[in-house]
């Protein structure tokens, strides 16, 4: 087999490659892709029922409720406020006053019925799109929570 | 006064690395011998310099100076001891300077063992070598200072994050480090044949034990990283592709392509400019993985507070870096004469595939991790996503698929022109072993998803592929016993590295399989001496004791584990509280045998009084699991044997003879 006809191979192979690749990646993006919205943006634009995606805030104070293993509490970013639920063991730094990342549903009634609750390694961070969400409703004390 | 020690060498650590960065660089291209020597001097001093300054922090930290910041800031004088010192790179600081020792330790290590390397070659790694140091030594020093004073000094420290207090997790850090900092040896000694314009069997020869070892390394401590979070956070989980994880992952797959195209141009001297730019790439996602956990761009469920200032920094670092050696790769990789030739069905032909495969799944990976910052950056911000779990299953595995097939067919194949006629009848032990696998998981776990058996079918194609190939070179049951073992005993370490790592490989896809396909599920809420039924098992929460640990408070609970009315074990399970960072943390109550892991923990009390000693109860039954940790302890011991391998160390031959000798050498067990 010539160096020309070798090269040729390969290039082909890669690129059939790549295709079936890109095939997969957009295939999987299309239902993998999980937007992030603060309770202002849900309520401004909604979001049909049933469609995943993750909801950020802060836990508001007073707000958490246990139910045998489910746990109601409201998400908020000082301008609006969400009420939402979770089943099962919460992570550790889960905290009234504190940043929460939560991914799940709405469901009918406008309430957020989170599959799961990011967790956090560190008493200090805030998840990025948290502190932009508060950045925006006016309501962030730069430096507050940085180290 | 030891830190002010500490402060000093740090900065000579810079000054050596400027000098190691130009002057031997200056005498490689001049012929000066004194000047090329010079590099291997300032690699040790500057390592050197670094040991004293990591272990003055380390003085720091054990006697819980707390006049130094990041003392203050990230340990306590209650601490026990083994959190003192990792307390050392359980920060921000530390990390970084445990980050520049590693990278100094490798140089040294070429300095001191490369005594075979032509001096030309050797000054040229060392300055690419020190051109890196003078990034990071420069971002310690001006952005992230571990000797910063305060002063007045406080009474006592903020403690470590009691996450990090956990033994697994005080090694995972260096473990990855030498991972991925191990990475750069191979960029440098690119870098280094690119300036040199020469890369033949013998570039190959030296490049490879230092991709081997950073190699195991990172496998080990992505390892110890995933077991940390399975039973430290408590959800049972021990992989989520979150961004932080990937980050150390995606250098495993470039790197792990590296190490199988080096091969080629050590055995064969083709695929040269391909594994250039494999060794660029692959020390360049190390960069990116830095840059990614250190400027907290990126959303992470392990995340920690970052500083977007520093990380701007590190993407300085990042993209001169990656910029100028793809540059230089530009202008000198066309010259570069490809030997060789091959036909498609070969060993190299297996190992391209293995490349085309990895670099293109290690490609998805990576836009999927960068895929929320790219599309933020399209719509101006106000699109904000995250890739989940999903899309990495979907993409990711598919490709590993034809991967996993290939590996256990390559090995059999000869150099150069391989013969599928002769290599089909070896295989036919592992087909057989397909089949009964797949028959196997049907009729022992009927409701499963109906892809486990064929990913069972995979790995039991892998390991009797490997198994058969294996028996093969000792020629096992064809000749007489004995006469096979002193053929095992004969075998290149490297070549039965090889063997453990791709059984390691079958072992772990088992883990993975059982693990995500037949995990059960409990949640409810118990009362201590209250009883659940779930995940086929009587879960009975007996107890829950209060008592303190070092530094923390501890709730204790004791679930008993019945299966029909026979009591398996007895799970313990905490939540720690700690009182100084006020923080809580879990301890999951694992009971492993070799089929599955019962793993329980127990959640928050209720808050109201009548529901105060209602306990939320989770409990896990995670079918084979244990296999993924398995196969990565084989996976590193394969790569560990395989650096011992002699061939590795002595009898590397001078340039000029190896280049000829490297021809002929059809059947070299590899």
């Amino acid at each position: 087999m010539k160096r020309k006809h070798r090269r040729l191979m390969v290039v082909l192979t890669s690129l059939g490659l790549l295709g079936a690749a890109a095939a997969l990646v957009l295939t999987a993006v299309e239902d993998s892709l999980v937007f992030f919205y603060t309770p202002s943006d849900l309520a401004e634009r909604g979001t049909p029922p049933d469609t995943l995606f993750r909801l950020g805030g802060l836990v508001e104070e007073g707000s958490v409720r246990k139910e045998g293993s489910t746990t109601h509490f409201r998400v908020t970013d000082l301008n609006q406020v969400i009420p939402a639920s979770y089943t099962g063991v919460l992570p550790d730094l889960f905290r009234e006053g504190q940043g929460v990342v939560a991914e799940g549903t709405l469901n009918a009634d406008g309430s957020f019925i989170a599959r799961e609750v990011l967790a956090k390694h560190d008493e200090t961070y805030m998840p990025k799109e948290v502190a932009e969400a508060l950045r925006e409703s006016g309501q962030w004390r730069d430096g507050a929570t940085q180290q | 006064m030891i830190a002010e020690i500490g402060q000093f060498t740090l900065i000579l650590a810079l000054v050596l690395a400027v000098v190691q960065a130009t002057l031997p660089l200056w005498g490689a291209a001049r012929g000066d011998t004194a000047l090329m020597a010079l590099a291997g001097r300032t690699a040790i001093g500057q390592a050197a310099a670094l040991l004293i300054a990591f272990a003055a922090l380390t003085h720091g930290f054990v006697t819980s100076d707390f006049s130094l910041a990041v003392v203050f800031q990230n340990s306590h004088s209650l601490k026990p001891m083994l959190y003192k010192v990792s307390g050392v790179w359980g920060n921000h600081e530390g990390s970084m300077l445990l980050w520049v020792l590693v990278l100094a330790m490798f140089s040294a290590a070429v300095a001191l063992f490369g005594r075979n390397l032509p001096p030309s070659l050797k000054a040229r790694v060392l300055a690419v070598q020190a051109m890196i140091g003078i990034g990071f030594l420069a971002f310690v020093i001006f952005t992230s200072n571990p000797f910063a004073r305060l002063s007045p000094a406080p009474l006592d420290g903020t403690g470590l994050n009691p996450l990090l207090q956990d033994p697994g997790l005080a090694f995972h850090p260096p473990l990855l480090y030498l991972g991925y900092v191990g990475f750069s040896m191979a960029f440098s000694f690119a870098v280094a044949a690119l300036i040199e314009g020469k890369v033949d069997a013998a570039w190959a020869r030296w490049v490879r034990p230092w991709t081997l070892a950073a190699w195991t390394f990172l496998t080990a401590g992505i390892a110890l990283g995933s077991w940390w979070a399975y039973y430290e956070l408590g959800w049972g989980g021990w992989w989520f592709w979150d961004p932080v994880e990937n980050a150390s992952f995606i250098p495993w797959l470039f790197g792990t392509a590296l190490l199988h195209s080096a091969i080629v141009v050590e055995k064969r001297d083709a695929l040269k400019s391909w594994t250039i730019l494999l060794a660029i790439v692959t020390f360049s996602m190390s960069l990116l993985g830095t840059f990614l956990v250190r400027s907290g761009v990126l959303t992470s469920v392990h995340a920690f507070a970052t500083d977007p200032e520093r990380g701007v920094f590190i993407l300085a670092i990042l993209v001169l870096t990656i910029g100028s050696a793809l540059t230089l790769f530009a202008i000198r990789a066309p010259g570069m004469k490809g030997g060789g030739l091959f036909s498609p069905v070969s060993r190299e032909g297996a190992l391209v595939a293995n490349n085309m495969l990895l670099a293109v799944a290690a490609g998805t990976v990576l836009l999927g991790t960068l895929y929320p910052l790219i599309l933020e950056a399209l719509s101006g911000g106000s699109a904000k996503v995250s890739v989940g779990p999903p899309f990495f299953n979907a993409t990711f595995g598919p490709i590993m698929v034809p991967l996993v097939i290939m590996m256990a067919a390559g090995p059999m194949m000869a150099w150069k022109r391989g013969n599928l006629r002769i290599a089909a009848p070896k295989l036919i032990p592992a087909a057989i072993a397909t089949v009964l696998a797949i028959v196997a998981t049907f009729v022992l776990v009927p409701d499963g998803p109906g892809l486990a058996p064929f990913a069972m079918g995979l790995a039991a194609w892998l390991a009797a592929g490997t198994l058969a190939e294996w028996a093969g070179r000792i020629k096992l049951f064809t000749i007489p016993v004995a006469e096979s073992w002193r053929r095992l005993r004969g075998q290149p370490r490297a070549a039965s590295g090889m063997t453990l790592a791709h059984l390691g490989l079958a072992i772990m896809i088992v883990g993975i399989t059982g693990s995500s396909a037949w995990r059960t599920e409990l949640i409810t809420t118990l009362v201590p001496g209250e009883s659940a039924e779930g995940a086929g098992y009587t879960v009975t929460l007996t107890e829950v004791t209060r008592g303190s640990g070092p530094n923390y408070n501890y709730e204790r609970g004791l679930l008993k584990i019945s299966d029909e009315g026979r009591t398996v074990t007895t799970l313990t399970t905490e939540r720690r509280f700690f009182p100084i960072a006020s923080q809580t943390t879990t301890e999951a109550g694992i009971y492993t045998t070799i089929l599955a892991d019962l793993y329980g923990v127990i959640g928050e009390p209720g808050r109201t009084p009548e529901t105060a000693n209602a306990w939320t109860v989770r409990f896990f039954v995670n079918p084979l699991v244990p296999w993924i940790w398995l196969g990565a302890m084989v996976m590193v011991f394969g790569g560990s044997l395989s650096l011992t391998d002699r061939r590795h160390r002595v009898g590397v031959p001078r340039r000029g003879r190896v280049a000829k000798a490297a021809r002929p050498q059809p059947a070299a067990a590899e």
